[in-house]
């Protein structure tokens, strides 16, 4: 090889590397910029009375407590529908599936559910919870169907919990005697707790997050009264954005508003993430 | 006794954790059996090739409604190959900083990042279309209004590049050291050890990023519903107003009362966009397992 062709190999090998560390930087910008741009735009809104009070004068002023309530009821509602079944399934898959088809076939189904769009998830709210099932319009059909959707997420993230544990964990218990749902119970969930936990946080996290799942199942422009049960009807942070980005008569002047609303969404998801990201730092079985 | 009661317990245990995986599979069938049920009354006054091929969306039309969802479908098209454009190179070259280039301290730092990115809220997204990519384009193309396919590939594009980025990483992090050392022991520079050797190596698992990134972008709702232009009508070019199937059932659902042709119609559009993500996903499946196996 000449010497200039061995040159010229060192500058592409060069400025290769400037490239692909300059697209991670950008990454880094762009969070920076959405965070930054909202935190500037949102600040001026945000106080106690913007977080406790109820929208009013047709929500051209006012908080949005009512929305912060019907979200925080979102995603303990979804929690509370799929978090059993999630782990349960999880449990199954490491614990006692054996490689045949009938486990690929729940694991097949489980990959595909989770990329099923979240609008598809509301449209099957609809025509299960809303209607099959006659909950009407409610923060349970909402809640329900945010529940299915984060269901694959749920029996992944456990799945993979409780496979870090090591076998020796499960082989210890066993010698010792204890059955197997024992060895589940006793030896094998709580190491795989961080792990569990991680993954029911940052499904809380989706869950309050989402609209799609919820525009035909529940949600509302605006009540009055907070939710009294899970029959009720109810507002929610991300429907209320989107409300007041879109639809309302006086876009322009409730604009500030919606960066308020932005700002709280984004603050909620992201201290759930960071929750969820120390839990899984400070307890990682590799740590 | 005692024992038996154990026994008892362990058996149960195994038939409640069986029970609950088996949920996954009844829920695809639900969506089957009560997607496919009212897609099947959508049809029998709507012409399947009306539907799937018709070229006017017009569900309030005055003397007929006409149901043909082909801008629609064009539309999703264009604003998920428009995000593809972007997301996969630029997600590539990330994935390959932070297995190839990045130390460790590097790595910690930009991966939260990128988790961070992927946990933004949708409706964000599309509010920040409407705030600040929306009028850069309308800028940019001198366009009077800059929500259109080109705005809504933007933001989609940034939605989807975790997805493209962690599972590259993955897939790239997963080749046995053994094969850059081999490279570089026979005078290849690091760039040319990254994409002639590794990344073809790698190669499966950035596919089943790309068709993961794929199926995101195209059943996502909310970014696009506030950042396309949300007009059904026939998009000719990338500055067009533009209304993808999930943005129609996000905005026209609300709207109509329930058990009616147009509600009908409407899941039968949820039913479709159902089997592409189902399609996307089967064709990804295999690449995917092979990453999961390897990593």
């Amino acid at each position: 090889m000449t010497k200039s062709g061995l040159l010229l190999k060192k500058l592409a090998d060069r400025a290769g590397t400037g490239v692909v560390i300059l697209s991670a930087t950008l990454i880094a910008l762009v969070l920076g910029y959405i965070f930054s741009f909202i935190t500037l735009k949102g600040a001026g809104v945000l106080s106690w009375d913007f977080l406790t009070k109820p929208p009013m004068n047709n929500m051209t002023e006012g908080g949005i407590f009512p929305a912060i309530v019907g979200t925080f009821y979102l995603a303990v509602i979804s929690t509370i529908a799929s978090f059993p079944i999630g782990l349960g399934a999880g449990i199954y898959l490491a614990e006692y599936a054996s490689d045949n088809w009938f486990t690929r076939l729940i694991r097949s189904t489980t990959r595909n559910l989770g990329g099923i769009p979240s609008i598809v998830y509301g449209i099957f709210g609809v025509a299960l919870f809303v209607q099959l099932s006659r909950m009407g319009t409610s923060l349970l059909a909402s809640g329900l169907t945010l529940g299915l959707m984060n269901l694959p997420w749920l029996i992944t993230t456990s799945e993979e919990a409780l496979r870090q544990v090591p076998h020796s964990y499960r082989e210890g218990s066993l010698a010792l005697g204890a059955t197997k749902w024992q060895t589940i119970w006793k030896a094998v969930l709580p190491a795989a707790l961080p792990g569990i936990l991680t993954g029911m946080i940052l499904s809380m996290s989706r869950a309050m997050g989402e609209t799609a799942p919820i525009l035909f199942t529940g949600v509302v422009f605006y009540t009055p009264h907070l939710p009294t049960s899970p029959t009720s009807q109810f507002m929610a942070l991300p429907y209320h954005l989107y409300i007041l980005a879109t639809q309302h008569q006086n876009i322009e002047g409730v604009r500030p508003l919606a960066y308020g609303t932005a700002l709280v969404l984004v603050i909620l998801t992201f201290i759930l993430n960071l929750a969820a990201f120390f839990i899984r730092k400070r307890f990682s079985p590799k740590a | 006794m005692i024992f038996g009661l154990k026994k008892l317990t362990d058996r149960i245990a195994r038939v409640v954790f069986l029970f609950a995986a088996v949920i996954s599979v009844m829920v695809v069938l639900g969506i089957v059996l009560l997607l496919g049920k009212n897609t099947i009354l959508a049809l029998k006054t709507v012409p399947p090739a009306q539907l799937l091929f018709g070229t006017n969306w017009n569900p309030a039309g005055y003397t007929a409604a006409s149901y043909g969802s082909l801008p629609l479908l064009i539309s999703s098209a264009m604003v998920t190959v428009g995000a593809m454009a972007i997301a996969v190179p630029w997600g590539l070259l990330v994935a390959v900083y932070l297995s190839e280039v990045a130390t460790e301290r590097q790595r910690a730092f930009f991966k939260p990042i990128v988790e961070l990115l992927a946990a933004v809220p949708s409706v964000i997204y599309g509010f920040l279309g409407l705030v600040i990519t929306g009028p850069l384009v309308a800028r940019l193309t001198g366009q009077s209004s800059g929500l259109n396919a080109l705005n809504a590939s933007v933001i989609l594009a940034i939605m989807i590049l975790p997805t493209i980025i962690s599972i590259s990483d993955d897939a790239l992090k997963a080749v046995p050291r053994t094969y850059r050392e081999a490279a570089r022991a026979l005078g290849a520079t690091r760039w040319q050890t990254i994409w002639g050797v590794v990344a073809i190596a790698a190669r499966p698992g950035i596919v089943a990023a790309i068709m993961l990134g794929f199926g995101r972008a195209i059943g996502e709702t909310m970014a696009v519903l506030m950042a396309a232009g949300n007009a059904p009508a026939m998009p000719h070019s990338f500055l067009d107003p533009v209304r993808p199937l999930t943005a129609t059932i996000a905005i026209e659902l609300g709207e109509v009362p329930w058990n009616t042709e147009h509600y009908y119609v409407l899941f039968a559009l949820g039913f479709y966009l159902f089997l592409i993500t189902l399609l996307v996903n089967l064709i990804a499946e295999p690449f995917v397992k092979r990453v999961k196996e390897s990593a």
